[in-house]
This record gives C-alpha cells, structure tokens and sequence, in this order.
C-alpha cells in the first residue's frame, strides 16, 4: 500500500515536482479513439498544437500516431485536420 | 522625516519605498486612493513596479497570486466590497502561501450601500488564512505596511494591514517617514525558495488535492499561523532597532494597574486613549488594550494581560449577526476562558457605517464598567453603542 506522508513531512503549500501529468495515465477516460492515416497526413501540427493533452506523437519532423495511454478521445485533432486531409477519425472504443 | 500625510499617502508611500515588483489593483470605489496614488508614481517612474489595472477585484487578486507564484513581490490595497469580491482568491493565495500584501482600508459592507469606516470587510476575511494587522494611525499603518513585507516572506503567508476608512484613511496626520534607503533595507530582496519562472527547477502548484492530502495541507496552514506569532514578534524588534517605535501584538495602555479596561482596535483605541488620559486625572483606574495583530490571535498573551482587571468592555466595530456578539468579543472571550481568567466582559457595538465614536460613548462605557466591577449593575452582555432606540 502507498505510503502517504504526515503534513509534517508533505512539500508545503501543495506543490508538486514537474511532469507528473505523464505518470498519471488518462487513456482509460475514452469512450471514442482517434484513428491516424499516415498515408493522408501531411504533418501540418495543427492536431499537435490543438491536443489538450499533448498526446500527438511526432518524430523526426512527422507525425506519427496517438498516444493512447494519455489521449482522453476529445475529438479535437480530428475535428481540427483540415477536411480536404481527414488524417484523423474518430472509432467507436472497443470495450 | 516629519511629514503631513494622509493614511492613504502614508500607505502609498510605504508601498513607493518597498517598490514591489507587481502591484495588480481595481482602484475605483469603494477602493480608496492608496493605489491611485502609487499608478502616480509608477507613471512618474518613481518605481520599478509593474502596474496592471484589472477589471475586478477578484481579477486584481487572481493576477496577484500569479505573479507571487511567478517569484514577485506582490502588493495591492482594497476596501469594503473590493475585498468582498476578492474572497475566493484570499484562501487561494494563503492556500498556495503567497506573501501578498493587502493595504486594507476598512469599510462598510452593502447593503444599505455605505463605503464608510467600519471592519465588517477585514472582519470576513478572518478566516482566510491572511495574517491581519490593525492600526490605530497613519504612522502605524505605514510602520505597519513595511513590517508586513518581511512577515509575509519569512510566514509564507500573505498579510494584510488595515486602516480605518476615512478616520485615518483621508484625514491627515504628522508622520515620520523612514528614508527610501532605509526601507529598502529593511525589506532586503525578496528571494523565494521556489517560483514558477524558475526554469531550472520546474513544478506544479495548485493541483487537485483530495480527500487524502488536503487536510494535510490545511495542517501546514495553521503551523505556519501559529509559527507567524514569533516571526511578528522577531520583524517588531528588528523595526524597533531600526527606527525607534515599538510594536507587539497589542498596546496596552495605562493597563499595568488599571480596575476596568476597554479592549478595541483601530482609531477607536486613540479616542479611548484620551479619555483614559481624563478619567486618570481623577483618579479612576482606567486602561486600555488594543490589539495589533488580529490573525494569528494571541489568545495566552492576551489573557495574561487582562487577567489582573476587573472588568473589560470589548468594543466591535462590525457584527457578526449571530445573535450574540461582535467578533472581537468572542475571541476575547474564548481565551480568558481557556485560560482560566475570570474577569467580567461585557461587548459594544458601536460604529457601524461610519458612525462616530466620541469620547462622550467612551467615557459612558467605562462608568458602565466601573459599576459592573463593583458588582451594582448587572449589564447586557451585549450592547448597541450610539444607535438610536
């Protein structure tokens, strides 16, 4: 079991070191998961800029897929991929 | 250096010569001019300070805590409604323990619309987690505003110090300035342990905190209030070497030897001061207590102080509509109580929207009191001073 620590011990005024947002995983929360075509998609960011959740993945200059254990399926990216590229739909999630 | 000054000038000044980095404010009504003042100077490139005008009091408070967060030494000043809408971000700032300073001047709440002295506003925001500092004149809110830096920043809780609107906030007075060197170090440069800015040493702040550390946190609150208590004694004895005039949590006043006291904060405490001269001139035992520092309350060292009277007057400017009394009273109260003391106590409410207090209502609160000591009378234990039946 988690060890919690005493108000003596705990960091004061609730601060918490930085990036502990990756550990906490939000995948779970979707109940629709954005599908990427690498095929259609002409790396413009937008979906990158746009993602709440920074959960756009992007290598050497591309992008490159979804990160499922953050994305929390708002919709955003595929709502914001140009409709003339539609890199980006939305699919029901499998239960 | 002895110059005529209103409170609001005393306050700003101070403000001038501490030169915060940020000062966040919505100087309209019911705020007083204590920051149209400072915007002046600012203007006049008197100081380093970035200005920013919001457009609420809750905006003004809100920007606040993200430039204290940020690493700034934060200031603004507030009155009446002002503070009122301020309220969800008080418990903000002393939640993440920013040492923001409020120049607080005291005033009436709506409705009846009313914006003059009384402490209804300062007195709803006892419960914020801000450390509350009372002054009796222009001199100590100054003294006061320049103590309330180095508290603030040693606390890690914000601090507000408060004046009586009109009494002492737009009337002027003699003042003896401190020099703008001399202020500087004393305040000394503000070096946060962490700060948002900080890119080597990033973190989060204000996250969600649930049913498993939030109490926790709320326990660091209340030791760092407590802990305040010689932090204000220590940055009092500091001033006092500097430049001279004593503070502590509270004055008293020919209380030493006194039979009967009147406890009360703020301007009221110089008119009871001048009637306790009078009444000393014919042999009446009179005294006076006033406290200081409202938040953390020194409950021992007060009870300590009155336990040798016989009988107290608490004089509130404000109600707490409880039914009962006014707030002063029921924090007196409660620590002759805890303490054992047994002195008979008797709470007037008196001056509420302004209404003067005269040296007539003083010196009938201390005939009062002198006859419940000798047991003749027994009196409300609360009472309504100078309104009309």
């Amino acid at each position: 079991m988690e060890k919690k620590l005493g108000w003596k011990n705990l960091p004061q005024n609730d601060i918490l070191e930085a990036g502990t947002a990756k550990d906490f995983k939000t995948g779970d929360w979707r109940s629709q998961r954005p599908v990427h075509n690498p095929e259609k998609c002409i790396s413009c960011f937008i979906c990158w800029i746009n993602c709440p959740d920074s959960a756009i993945i992007v290598k050497d200059g591309k992008v490159i897929g979804i990160d499922y254990d953050h994305c929390k399926g708002c919709g955003i990216c595929a709502r914001e991929c140009p409709p003339k590229v539609s890199a980006i739909t939305m699919e029901p999630e499998k239960k | 250096m002895k110059v005529a000054k209103t409170g609001n000038e005393a306050m700003a000044e101070a403000m001038r010569q501490i030169n915060p980095d940020v000062v966040a404010a919505y100087p309209i009504t019911p705020a007083t001019e204590i920051v149209m003042i400072f915007s002046q100077f600012v203007a006049d490139g008197l100081v380093d300070t970035e200005y920013l005008a919001a457009e609420s009091e809750h905006s003004a408070m809100s920007a606040c805590i993200g430039s204290s967060e940020a690493g700034a030494r934060v200031m603004t000043s507030t009155s009446s409604q002002g503070l009122a809408l301020m309220y969800e971000m008080l418990y903000v700032a002393s939640g993440l323990r920013l040492p923001i300073i409020v120049a607080e001047v005291n005033r009436a709440l709506s409705s009846p619309i009313n914006i003059h002295g009384d402490h209804s506003d300062t007195m709803g925001a006892r419960d914020s987690g801000w450390i509350q500092i009372f002054s009796e004149n222009s001199q100590e809110a100054y003294d006061n505003l320049i103590q309330a830096v180095c508290i603030a920043e040693k606390a890690r809780l914000p601090v507000m110090v408060s004046t009586d609107g009109f009494i002492i906030s737009h009337c002027m007075e003699v003042i003896d300035m401190i020099s703008d060197g001399e202020v500087k170090k004393f305040v000394g440069e503000y070096k946060p342990e962490r700060y948002l800015l900080d890119i080597k040493r990033p973190y989060s702040c204000g996250a969600l905190d649930l049913q498993d550390y939030y109490f926790e946190h709320k326990r660091q609150e209340a030791e760092a209030m407590i802990n305040s208590k010689n932090i204000i004694l220590g940055v009092a004895a500091e001033f006092e070497k500097s430049f001279g005039r004593k503070y502590g949590f509270f004055e008293e006043y020919r209380l030493s030897d006194a039979d009967v006291a009147i406890v009360c904060l703020g301007s009221t405490a110089g008119t009871t001061k001048f009637v306790v001269d009078k009444m000393r001139q014919h042999g009446i035992k009179v005294g006076l207590l006033k406290p200081r520092i409202y938040r953390p309350f020194p409950y021992a060292e007060i009870a300590k102080v009155l336990s040798k009277v016989k009988s107290i007057a608490v004089l509130d400017r404000s109600d707490t509509f409880s039914s009962y009394a006014g707030p002063l009273f029921t924090e007196i109260t409660s620590c002759l109580y805890t303490a054992g003391v047994n002195v008979k106590a008797v709470n007037y409410i008196y001056g509420l929207g302004g209404r003067d207090i005269g040296i007539e209502n003083i010196e009938y609160v201390f005939k009062e009191l002198l006859k419940i000591s000798e047991g003749k009378y027994a009196a409300n234990i609360v009472n309504y001073l100078g309104v009309r039946e």
